[in-house]
């Protein structure tokens, strides 16, 4: 007689080896105590804190927009013409790049140069360049529009490299049929059919822009992040907060109106 | 008779006119915001930039080797933080996405926004933010890097885990209604298997991210590689800025190369 088995078990999902189970539980529980432990706590300096996030969750709770008003506003009015200036420059920076770096529409040699200036782009952090930035050309936003300019290229032209490269090949195929130049190739054949994600794309970063407009203020390249570094260093968490939710609200408002934007446009 | 165009147009031209207009708007706009921005731009340092580079990049060759010794403990810590800080992240975010889902949300009127708004708030804040604001609460150290990592992984996990809730497949669910399940087990049993890859997925994805993020969090006192990376900054040792930062980009390469191995693996 065949005896059923009368408990089901549900089948393990990922790591359907048994042993391999149970060596990764073992090694994840051996890297937890290691790695909790290495976390050293000061529990007086903790306890201490408590009362300052008290101060600040208040401070959050009953933001402060007036006191420090036109520091807020000038922050921002940096924040804001650095993130516009800085993805106009750097979208048209990037569209070349990416141009050269579709591998369907340019030679070998181009394809290189440019993944090379992408790669090197996404590989460096915003915070990092804007401290090289700083250092070089001194405080302020100029530093900060050269950083966000210099990430849009490898964000952008990366993307749009790969949406040339997806283009419905027939389209520039019946383009260069009529003898078309290169040139009039990108311009009648790729142009119309990766235009609207290319202005999704813009948009969307200049989403990521202001986003990160307010953290690299932190190493002193403009913006609202050294308006809110000052204010948390004053230990002005009512300012803070305010400045918070005034990056909150227009991020929401930037992110909202993008998405929309994308939508209509596709 | 009707009259052909004698030369084909790419758009009609009320569309040029309005493209050339759109155009127009756009580098107005630009124009204005240059000058906004740049009205207390000191220009002499701008013309000087190549010669400060330079004179930089002159004191950075070569990196000063002897130093790596020092930088093998800020290493773990930075990868402690990551690691522990995306953990913190995913257990935070994945209540608050089970909310914010509309096919599991207990509550869509009150639940629901406020888990998307939980979302919306900590993407929109960076960690370095988040990590300012711990370290002038909790004091400099790991802890307040290990919590920035957490917080602003929440809306980045919460929101990804979501959409995929949301995009599991109705049929096995109602399949496993039918047997009688309570909504405990259908949670358990019907939608958690279909999102476990996702789940994987964005969790590998954003451990990665937040090794970046944690080699610079140090730069306002969260420990790590940054913290390392401010020290030699404020001496001007540039030959050990060099080397951390190749550090840096060492670490960033391998972080994803691991990640896109683990999602190739699971996906």
């Amino acid at each position: 007689m065949n005896s059923y088995p009368t408990t089901w078990r549900r089948p393990p999902q990922i790591v359907t080896d048994r042993r391999w189970r149970i060596a990764l539980s073992v090694a994840v529980i051996a890297y937890l105590v290691i790695g909790l432990g290495s976390v050293e706590l000061n529990w007086q300096r903790i306890v201490q804190g408590g009362e300052r996030g008290l101060r600040f969750i208040n401070g959050f709770l009953q933001p402060d927009f007036t006191s420090r008003w036109k520091d807020i506003s000038n922050g921002l009015i940096e924040s804001l013409t650095m993130t516009l200036t800085s993805t106009v420059v750097g979208v048209a920076i990037s569209v070349p790049i990416g141009i050269g770096a579709a591998r369907n529409i340019a030679p070998a040699w181009v394809y290189y140069i440019c993944r090379s200036i992408i790669a090197v782009s996404r590989a460096l952090q915003e915070v990092i360049v804007a401290i090289f930035l700083v250092a070089m050309f001194g405080f302020g936003p100029f530093a900060g529009f050269l950083t966000l300019s210099f990430a849009t290229i490898g964000f952008i032209a990366k993307l749009l490299a790969e949406d040339i490269e997806d283009i419905d090949e027939a389209q520039a195929e019946a383009i260069r049929a009529t003898g078309a130049s290169w040139l009039q190739l990108v311009h009648y054949g790729v142009q119309p059919q990766v235009m609207p994600r290319l202005i999704g794309l813009s948009l969307y970063r200049l989403d990521i822009n202001f986003r990160e407009s307010a953290v690299i203020g932190i190493v002193g390249a403009g913006g609202i992040g050294a308006t809110l570094n000052t204010a948390i260093d004053r230990y002005e968490y009512d300012s803070a907060g305010a400045i918070l939710l005034v990056i909150i609200a227009i991020v929401m408002v930037a992110e909202y109106s993008s998405s929309y934007l994308r939508k209509f446009l596709q | 008779m009707t009259d052909f165009p004698q030369t084909w147009a790419f758009r009609s031209p009320r569309a040029r006119l309005a493209l050339w207009f759109g155009w127009l708007c756009l580098v107005a706009l630009f124009v204005y915001c240059w000058q906004v921005m740049t009205a207390n731009t000191i220009w002499a340092f701008i013309w000087d930039a190549p010669r400060q580079a330079a004179d930089i990049g002159g004191r950075m060759m070569p990196p000063r080797l002897s130093y790596l010794p020092e930088l093998l403990v800020p290493l773990w810590d930075t990868l402690n933080m990551a690691t522990l800080g995306t953990l913190l992240g995913v257990i935070l975010a994945v209540p608050v996405a089970f909310l914010a889902a509309r096919n599991t949300s207990p509550s869509l009127l009150i639940l629901r926004p406020i888990a998307l708004f939980i979302i919306v708030a900590s993407r929109s804040i960076n960690s370095l933010i988040w990590a300012l604001l711990l370290v002038a609460i909790l004091g400099p150290g790991l802890l307040a890097g290990i919590i920035a990592i957490g917080l602003r992984s929440i809306g980045f996990i919460g929101k990804l885990l979501y959409e995929a809730i949301e995009e599991t497949d109705i049929r096995q669910i109602e399949a496993v209604t039918a047997t009688g399940a309570s909504p405990a087990q259908v949670l358990n049993y019907g939608i958690v298997p279909q999102i476990m890859p996702a789940f994987w997925g964005i969790t590998v994805f954003r451990w990665d991210i937040n090794i970046r993020e944690s080699a610079i969090l140090g730069l306002v006192g969260a420990g790590g590689l940054g913290l390392k990376l401010q020290a030699s900054l404020n001496t001007l040792a540039w030959p050990q800025v060099t080397l951390i930062l190749l550090l840096i980009l060492l670490t960033v390469v391998v972080s994803e190369w691991v990640s896109a191995r683990v999602r190739g693996a699971i996906i």
